[in-house]
C-alpha cells in the first residue's frame, strides 16, 4: 500500500479538486482540459486517463470510469508522494512497485497486462510527435527501435518457435532498474518537506 | 615501452644540462660577436635571439616526455595518479637543474600560472560540464563553495593564531589578519587536482560533480578573500571597521554575480558568432578559444572572478557551439580543449614539483607546517558532514555518510594556492617564505598522499561508482514520458515545482534562446530522444558499410557495366516473376526453389572463381578510394574536404544497395525489384501485410555466429522479437542475409507464408559469393540518413501479431 497522504496535503488537494470541478462532487475529464498548462503537455491524453483508470485506484479494479470522486483522486495523486525517511527495503521495493505500475498502466491502455507494439508506438507518437520536431514516421520508427532493444534485452536468444507479445511488467521492472523511480517520482506538496509534516 | 621511456629520459636529461650550461654561456658569445668582427662568420649561435621562446617550447616538450615516461606503465598509474608521478618527475628535473646552476632558474611564477596555464584547464571544464546536473545540485554546491570555504578560511586562520599564541610554534610573529589572508589562501579547493585525482577514480556523478562544482564556484570566495584580507594586511589592524567589512560582503556578491554575468555575455557571444560562421568552418574552433581566453582576462581586468567567468562561457556555449558548428568544427573543439587542458596540467605539475627544489624559499617551522596540514584536513571533515547534514534536510536524495567522506577527503589543494602564495607581498607579510613552504607540503600532501589513497578508500568504503553503461532508449523515452508526467501532476495539483520550473525554462529556452542563438537547421535536430536514434542509425550504416567491405562484398569495385546487365536481367525476370505471383500462390513459392538450387550452383561457380579475385578487389578497393580521396584534396588553406562530402559516402553506398538488390533479384525469387530507386513513401497501410514466421532460421543463424556478437545479438531479435519492422534491418551482416529465404522479401504475398525449413537453410552455401545475391532485404529503419530511405522498397511489411494482420 501507498502510503497514505497526510492530513495538512489532503487539505491542499481538496481545496484543489474543488476549483477543478467547480465545487461539483466528481471531476470529469473536461474538467482536466480546463486546465490550461496542461494543454502544452503532449501526453495529456494519456495523463488525464490515468485519472480514470480503475487500476490506479488500488481497489484491484479494471476498466474505466467516467467521473471521479476525491477519494480515487487523493489515490492518483498518492503515487507522487515522496518516501518517507524510514523505509525499510520492502517497503521501498513496494514503493517502486507501486510508481512503476502507474507508468506502465499509462503505457498499456488495453489492460492485458503486456504493452505491445502498437501500444508502445501509440506512446511514442504522441511523445514525440506533438513537440514539433519529429514526424509521426521517425516516431515509429524508434518505437520499433525500442521494442527490439527491449526484445534483445529481456529474451536474448529466442527459440524458434517464441514470439515476443511484448513488455510484460516484470520486463518493465527489469527494464527501468536503475531509473530510480522512487526518488524522482515525487511531486512535493506545499513545496515543503513533507517528511517534516507526515509521520 | 619502458626502455623507450628510459631512452628518453636520458637524453632529455643530457638536452637539459646543455640548454642551461649553455644559457650561461650564451652570454659570452654575445659579447664575444659583438665587440670584434673580423670577418664573415658562417654560422654563428645566437642564444639570446631565441631564448624566450626556445625555453618555453623546451620545458613544455620536457613535461610531455615526462607524462611519456610515466604512461609508459598502466600498473604504475593505475596505482599512484598521474599527478603524483609528475610533481615526482619535477622533484627529479628541479634537482637537475639545482645541481647544474646552483640556482633555480625555473619555478612556476604566478603570471605564468594565473595567465597561460590554467585558463585552458578551466574553459575544459565548463565547456564539458553536465549542465543538468549541476543545475540539479547548484543549491548543494553553492552552499559548500561559500559557506564551506568561508568556514575553512575562518577556521584554518583563526585556529593558526590561537596556537601561535599558545606558543606551538616557536617565537612566529605573525598577526591574526595575517593568518586569516593564509587561511584564506589555504582554504580552497582546487579544479586541477580534483580534476587530476578524481578522473581515475570515476565515483558517481553526483559525488563528483558536488566535489568538482564546488571547487569552480569557490574561485568567488577565494578571490574576495584573498583580496579583502590583502587589502586589511595593508591597510593594518586599527582601519578595520564596519564599513569595510560591509564593503567586503558586497565585493563578494559583485565579484561573484559580475564575474558569472561576464562568462555568460561572452558565451552568448560566442553562440552567436558560431551561428553565423558557416563559410569559415576552417577556423570556426578558434572563436571558442580565443573568446574564452577573451572572458577571463576581461574578468580579471575588471577584478572579478575570472574562474567564474570562464567556466560560465564554457557551461552556457556548450550547446549552442555543438548545435551551430559542422561536425568537424566540434570534434576538433573537444579534442583541442583535450589537448590543451591535458597539457596544461602536466605542465602544472611538474613545475610544481620543480619549484619545490629551491634553497632559497625553504623555511621549516614544524609547529606552523604540521598544524596546517592537521587543521586543513580536520576542518575539511568537519565543515562538509555539517553542511551536508543541513543540505540532507532539503534534499530528495539524500548524499550518504560514505559520499560525504569522499567529499571530505577529496578537498585537494593545488596550483590555485600555491600561485596565490606567491603572490603575497613579502614586505607586508615578513614569513612569506614560509607560508610558500607551507603551501607546497600541504599541496604535495593532498596531491600525492591523497591522491594516491582515495582509490583505495573509494573501493574500501564500497562508494557508488559511475554507471558506464549506456541509457537504452526505452529508458530515453521513459525518462521523457516521465518527465512530462511529473508537470502534468504538478498543473493538475496546482503546485509550483522544480518541474515546474524546469519546463517553464525550457520552454522559454526552446522558443527563445534557441531561436536566437541557434541555426535553424541545428534547431529541428535538438530531440535528444532522436539523437539516440541518431546515432544508432549512423552506427548501423557505419557498420553496414565496413562489414560489406569487409567481408569482400566488393561489386561497386568491379567494372561498372555488370551494373547494367543485372538490372537488365533482372527487369526481364520480374514480369516472369510477377506474373507467377498473381497467378498461383503457393504454387510461386514452390516453384522458386528449384531455380534457387540452380542459382546457387551457378554461384558456387563463380564463387571459386571469386575467392581468387577477391585479392585483387581489395587492392581495387583501396585504389578506388583513394583515386576519390586525391581527387578532393586541394591545396588549399580553406577547403579539407577528403571525403567530407556526403553524397560521395551516400554514392557508395547507394551503389552498393543496387547492386545487391539487383544481384538478388536476378535469382529469380520471386520479388519484385525496385527499377528506380524511389524515395519511401508512406504507402504502407495500403500494403498487404505479410507474416513472417521467422523464427526457424534463427536456429542456424546460431551456427554462423560471425565472431561479431553484436550482429548476432542484434540477428537474434530481428525476427525473433516478434516485432518484425518491416523496413527494418538491424544487423547488416551478409551472412545473416544468407538466412533470409529471398522469396519473403518485398512482395505482396499472403500471410499464409510459409518459412524454410531448417534444413534449407543450414544448406544454404555460405560463399562470398551469395552475398551478391541476396540483398538487403528490410533496410534499417533506425537509419534515418535519406540514402537508405531511399532504397527501401515500398512493398515491405511485415505483421507478427496474428491480431494485427489483415
Amino acid at each position: 500500500m501507498v502510503s497514505p497522504v497526510c492530513s495538512k496535503q489532503i487539505g491542499v488537494l481538496h481545496k484543489r479538486f474543488k476549483q477543478l470541478s467547480h465545487n461539483e462532487e466528481t471531476l470529469r475529464r473536461d474538467h482536466f482540459n480546463e486546465i490550461d498548462d496542461l494543454a502544452f503537455n503532449p501526453i495529456r491524453a494519456q495523463i488525464i486517463e490515468a485519472f480514470f483508470d480503475r487500476r490506479n485506484f488500488h481497489q484491484n479494479g479494471e476498466g474505466k470510469v467516467q467521473e471521479i470522486g476525491f477519494e480515487e483522486f487523493v489515490v492518483v495523486m498518492s503515487h507522487f508522494r515522496p518516501p518517507s525517511a524510514h523505509m525499510t527495503e520492502e517497503q521501498r521495493g513496494k514503493t517502486r512497485r507501486e510508481k512503476l505500475r502507474f507508468l506502465f498502466n499509462m503505457h498499456d491502455t488495453d489492460n492485458d497486462g503486456i504493452i505491445t507494439l502498437e501500444e508502445y508506438r501509440h506512446v511514442v507518437e504522441e511523445l514525440l510527435s506533438r513537440s514539433g520536431t519529429l514526424e509521426k514516421e521517425t516516431a515509429k520508427c524508434i518505437a520499433d527501435a525500442a521494442m527490439l532493444e527491449v526484445a534483445s534485452i529481456s529474451v536474448g536468444h529466442m527459440e524458434p518457435d517464441e514470439f515476443y507479445e511484448g513488455i510484460t511488467f516484470e520486463h518493465f521492472l527489469k527494464l527501468l532498474e536503475r531509473f530510480e523511480i522512487e526518488s524522482r517520482m515525487i511531486i512535493r506538496f506545499l513545496n515543503m518537506d513533507t517528511t517534516t509534516l507526515c509521520k | 615501452m619502458l626502455r623507450c621511456g628510459y631512452a628518453l629520459f636520458w637524453l632529455l636529461e643530457s638536452v637539459l644540462l646543455i640548454c642551461v650550461v649553455s644559457s650561461v654561456k650564451g652570454e659570452a658569445v654575445v659579447t664575444r660577436e659583438g665587440s670584434n668582427i673580423t670577418g664573415i662568420p658562417i654560422i654563428s649561435f645566437k642564444w639570446h635571439h631565441v631564448e624566450t621562446p626556445y625555453l618555453v617550447a623546451f620545458w613544455v616538450l620536457v613535461s610531455f616526455l615526462g607524462k611519456l615516461v610515466i604512461e609508459a606503465n598502466h600498473h604504475v598509474t593505475s596505482v599512484i595518479p598521474e599527478s603524483a608521478l609528475l610533481i615526482c618527475f619535477g622533484f627529479i628535473l628541479g634537482g637537475m637543474i639545482w645541481a647544474a646552476d646552483k640556482v633555480q632558474t625555473f619555478r612556476l611564477t604566478p603570471t605564468v600560472f594565473f595567465f597561460y596555464l590554467l585558463p585552458q584547464v578551466i574553459l575544459d571544464a565548463g565547456y564539458h560540464m553536465p549542465n543538468k546536473l549541476f543545475f540539479t545540485n547548484l543549491g548543494g554546491i553553492l552552499v559548500h563553495a561559500v559557506i564551506g570555504t568561508c568556514w575553512n578560511a575562518a577556521s584554518l586562520g583563526l585556529s593558526l593564531w590561537g596556537c601561535q599564541m599558545g606558543g606551538a610554534m616557536g617565537d612566529l610573529d605573525i598577526g591574526l589578519l595575517q593568518y586569516l589572508l593564509f587561511g584564506s589562501l589555504m582554504a580552497a579547493v582546487d579544479p586541477v587536482a580534483v580534476i587530476a585525482v578524481f578522473e581515475q577514480v570515476h565515483v558517481n556523478d553526483v559525488l563528483f560533480i558536488m566535489v568538482f562544482g564546488e571547487s569552480l564556484l569557490n574561485d568567488g570566495v577565494t578571490v574576495v578573500l584573498f583580496n579583502v584580507f590583502d587589502a586589511f594586511v595593508s591597510l593594518g589592524g586599527p582601519k578595520i571597521d564596519a564599513a569595510e567589512i560591509i564593503k567586503g560582503i558586497v565585493s563578494f556578491f559583485v565579484v561573484a554575480f559580475g564575474g558569472s554575468l561576464v562568462g555568460l555575455v561572452f558565451g552568448l557571444l560566442i553562440s552567436l558568432l558560431t551561428r553565423c560562421t558557416k563559410n569559415i568552418q576552417i577556423i570556426e574552433p578558434g572563436f571558442i578559444f580565443v573568446l574564452g581566453y577573451l572572458s577571463y582576462l576581461t574578468a580579471e581586468m575588471l577584478s572579478l572572478s575570472a574562474i567564474l567567468s570562464i567556466v560560465f562561457c564554457g557551461m552556457c556555449c556548450q550547446k549552442y557551439i555543438n548545435a551551430n558548428m559542422d561536425e568537424n568544427s566540434v570534434q576538433t573543439v573537444r579534442y583541442a580543449m583535450k589537448a590543451f587542458a591535458n597539457g596544461s596540467e602536466t605542465i602544472i605539475f611538474v613545475f610544481l614539483g620543480i619549484s619545490a627544489i629551491d634553497k632559497v624559499i625553504w623555511v621549516w617551522n614544524t609547529g606552523f607546517i604540521l598544524l596546517t596540514l592537521l587543521f586543513v584536513l580536520v576542518y575539511r571533515f568537519i565543515g562538509v558532514f555539517f553542511l551536508t547534514w543541513i543540505l540532507n534536510r532539503y534534499r530528495l536524495v539524500p548524499l550518504e555518510f560514505v559520499d560525504q567522506v569522499i567529499m571530505s577527503y577529496g578537498g585537494l589543494r593545488g596550483a590555485v594556492a600555491y600561485g596565490l602564495a606567491v603572490m603575497l607581498d613579502e614586505n607586508k607579510i615578513k614569513e612569506k617564505n614560509l607560508m610558500v613552504c607551507t603551501t607546497l607540503i600541504v599541496v604535495y600532501f593532498t596531491v600525492i598522499l591523497q591522491g594516491i589513497t582515495m582509490k583505495p578508500l573509494v573501493m574500501w568504503l564500497k562508494v557508488k561508482r559511475a554507471a558506464v553503461t549506456e541509457v537504452s532508449l526505452l529508458e530515453k523515452l521513459t525518462n521523457k514520458m516521465f518527465n512530462h508526467t511529473l508537470v502534468a501532476i504538478e498543473d493538475i495539483s496546482g503546485q509550483i515545482g522544480h518541474n515546474y520550473m524546469r519546463s517553464k525554462w525550457k520552454y522559454f529556452e526552446e522558443n527563445w534562446m534557441s531561436w536566437i542563438l541557434m541555426k535553424p537547421s541545428a534547431r529541428k535536430k535538438q530531440d535528444q530522444v532522436f539523437d539516440v536514434f541518431h546515432q544508432l542509425n549512423l552506427k548501423d550504416a557505419m557498420e553496414y558499410v565496413t562489414e560489406g567491405e569487409r567481408r569482400g562484398s566488393l561489386e561497386f569495385v568491379r567494372n561498372e557495366n555488370s551494373i547494367i546487365d543485372f538490372k537488365k536481367k533482372s527487369e526481364s525476370e520480374s514480369f516472369d516473376i510477377n506474373n507467377a505471383n498473381m497467378s498461383n500462390d503457393h504454387g510461386a513459392i514452390r516453384d522458386p526453389i528449384p531455380s534457387v538450387s540452380l542459382e546457387m550452383h551457378e554461384q558456387i561457380m563463380k564463387a571459386v572463381r571469386e575467392a581468387e579475385a577477391i585479392n585483387a578487389h581489395h587492392l581495387l578497393d583501396q585504389h578506388l578510394y583513394k583515386s576519390r580521396k586525391q581527387h578532393r584534396h586541394r591545396f588549399s588553406r580553406s577547403h579539407f574536404d577528403i571525403n567530407r562530402d556526403e553524397k560521395e559516402v551516400q554514392e557508395i553506398f547507394q551503389r552498393t544497395m543496387r547492386n545487391r538488390m539487383k544481384s538478388f533479384t536476378s535469382a529469380k525469387m520471386g520479388v519484385k525489384p525496385p527499377k528506380t530507386i524511389v524515395k519511401h513513401t508512406q504507402k504502407e497501410q495500403q500494403q498487404k501485410p505479410m507474416k513472417i514466421l521467422s523464427r526457424s532460421f534463427l536456429g542456424s543463424e546460431g551456427d554462423s555466429a560471425s565472431g561479431y556478437d553484436q550482429s548476432y545479438m542484434r540477428a537474434t531479435y530481428r525476427a525473433g522479437a516478434g516485432i518484425e519492422n518491416p523496413a527494418f534491418m538491424p544487423d547488416l551482416d551478409p551472412m545473416d542475409l544468407l538466412q533470409i529465404p529471398p522469396w519473403l522479401g518485398e512482395s505482396e504475398l499472403d500471410s499464409s507464408m510459409v518459412a524454410l525449413s531448417h534444413r534449407a537453410q543450414v544448406d544454404l552455401p555460405r560463399t562470398p559469393s551469395n552475398l551478391r545475391r541476396l540483398a538487403p532485404l528490410r533496410i534499417s529503419t533506425r537509419s534515418t540518413a535519406s540514402f537508405t530511405l531511399e532504397n527501401i522498397p515500398d512493398t515491405q511489411h511485415a505483421c507478427v501479431f496474428p491480431q494485427n494482420c489483415n
